[in-house]
């Protein structure tokens, strides 16, 4: 208990710090004004979440090879935190681009790649509703995930290579691009903020998974007897 | 071997049984049509170009006649229990996916070869020019439809809400392959035919990364 208060307590300096430090550390940026300070949240939001659908690509994997419950455990509650997160960049996206790109949505790469990725994953949960038998529902939604992550690298690039407005990659992009050294700091923090907050999600998401899966169990030992 | 001499065999099964009937590729071939004609009618009412347009609607169009063509695969299978016989009969399960896969991809390329002709005097282009380029495009844009869908269609005949899952599972999956298909085949619609290598390179390449995903796991989707 007292673990997992600490854990918590440091989780939310970090992100409280991350949130100060986008604010108040950062120099302004030039065209776009302070508007663009929501990109430490934008996109340290979308790594983590692309962290969480590796994890449960990971989950997945080893439950089709070991077949032990807490890969699914892991695998469902990776791709629930992992949705959390493409929510949230989802939603701050669109704050974003209304005042410097003059509309909501536009129908660019990475906003409709995030979005199919999004309904992939949404499909992932659907099916898990769709199956009653828990071995079953397991494996074959471990073997959609599968199919499910192959796809995600593919669409990213079937839809760059059909059309794009949003900005060229800023972090590890190619030449000529790159942040200045405070932005970079502030953003490798914010990175590693929001990776902390998804770890907590998970863990603490898995840990009802596994409760859950659990009284399942004794529920169906009980109506056995 | 045993592998090819199998699949060879249940593919000449799953041929009997649909010309058999034919009942699959009548429905659907009628379904696509219905799409494609009540599509353009919306376009039309808000000024589109239905030449432009045309190649996106005719995939469109396969699309979603492909998510419920590809329903019965499996389904079929399961009323005698027939699947328990076929896992039983094959050394590679491996064997009744290439088998319902090819079958299904030579089922959609029948179907578009036919349409092919009515969809260029409807939406007015030129067909007759680069007709070996375009079966080329839909081959490898049926493959990729075919593929994961065989797969899919294994995983939502043993859940509930079937008839809605598998489309559900497969649509948001087949974006690349509706991207690049509708490209390729527009490049060699347009004014200056092209074939566009790029895209035909992408096609391959989403169906060989599917079917080795579906060589590796594809024996787990039927497990009992």
């Amino acid at each position: 208990m007292a673990k997992r208060a600490i854990l918590g307590l440091v989780t939310v300096g970090l992100v409280v710090a991350a949130a100060f430090a986008s604010f108040y550390v950062v120099p302004m940026e030039r065209t776009m004004g302070p508007i663009q300070r929501i990109f430490y949240f934008h996109a340290a939001s979308a790594w983590a979440g692309m962290t969480a659908f590796f994890i449960c690509f990971v989950g997945n994997l080893m439950y089709v090879w070991r077949r032990e419950p807490k890969w699914d455990w892991l695998g469902v509650s990776a791709v629930e935190v992992g949705l959390a997160f493409t929510t949230i960049v989802l939603i701050t996206g669109p704050i974003w681009a209304h005042p410097v790109w003059g509309i909501w949505w536009t129908w660019d790469w990475r906003l409709t790649s995030t979005f199919v990725m999004c309904l992939l994953y949404i499909s992932y949960l659907l099916l898990r509703t769709l199956i009653e038998e828990p071995d079953r529902r397991a494996l074959l939604s471990a073997l959609f995930g599968i199919f499910a992550f192959l796809d995600v690298p593919l669409v990213y690039f079937s839809i760059r290579w059909w059309r794009t407005q949003h900005p060229q990659p800023v972090v590890m992009g190619g030449p000529g691009s790159g942040l200045e050294p405070t932005m970079r700091k502030v953003f490798f923090f914010s990175v590693l903020a929001m990776h902390a907050l998804m770890v907590l999600l998970l863990s603490e998401r898995y840990k009802m998974e596994k409760l859950s899966g659990e009284v399942d169990e004794l529920r169906r030992e009980a109506e056995a007897q | 071997m045993a592998l090819l001499s199998n699949t060879a065999v249940l593919l000449g099964k799953e041929l009997r049984t649909e010309f058999r009937s034919r009942e699959l590729l009548t429905t659907t071939l009628v379904f696509i049509l219905t799409i494609m004609i009540l599509f353009s009618f919306t376009l039309q009412s808000s000024g589109g170009d239905s030449r432009s347009v045309g190649p996106g609607l005719l995939w469109l169009a396969i699309l979603f006649a492909a998510s419920l063509m590809l329903q019965p695969g499996f389904l079929r299978e399961q009323t005698n229990d027939t699947l328990s016989a076929l896992r039983l009969a094959v050394s590679d399960p491996f064997a009744i996916f290439l088998a319902k896969l090819i079958a299904s991809a030579i089922f959609l390329l029948l179907m578009e070869i036919l349409l092919l002709p009515i969809f260029a005097i409807l939406f007015n282009v030129h067909i007759l020019g680069v007709f070996p380029q375009l079966v080329l495009v839909f081959f490898l844009g049926s493959l990729g439809i075919a593929i994961p869908g065989t797969a899919f269609s294994a995983i939502s005949a043993q859940a509930r809400m079937r008839e809605l899952l598998l489309p559900l599972l497969l649509l948001p999956l087949l974006t690349p392959v509706l991207v690049a298909s509708t490209e390729a085949t527009a490049g060699l619609l347009s004014v200056q035919p092209a074939l566009q290598g790029k895209w035909l390179g992408f096609l391959a390449g989403f169906d060989v990364v599917f079917l080795t995903a579906l060589w590796l796991f594809g024996e787990y989707l039927l497990e009992e």
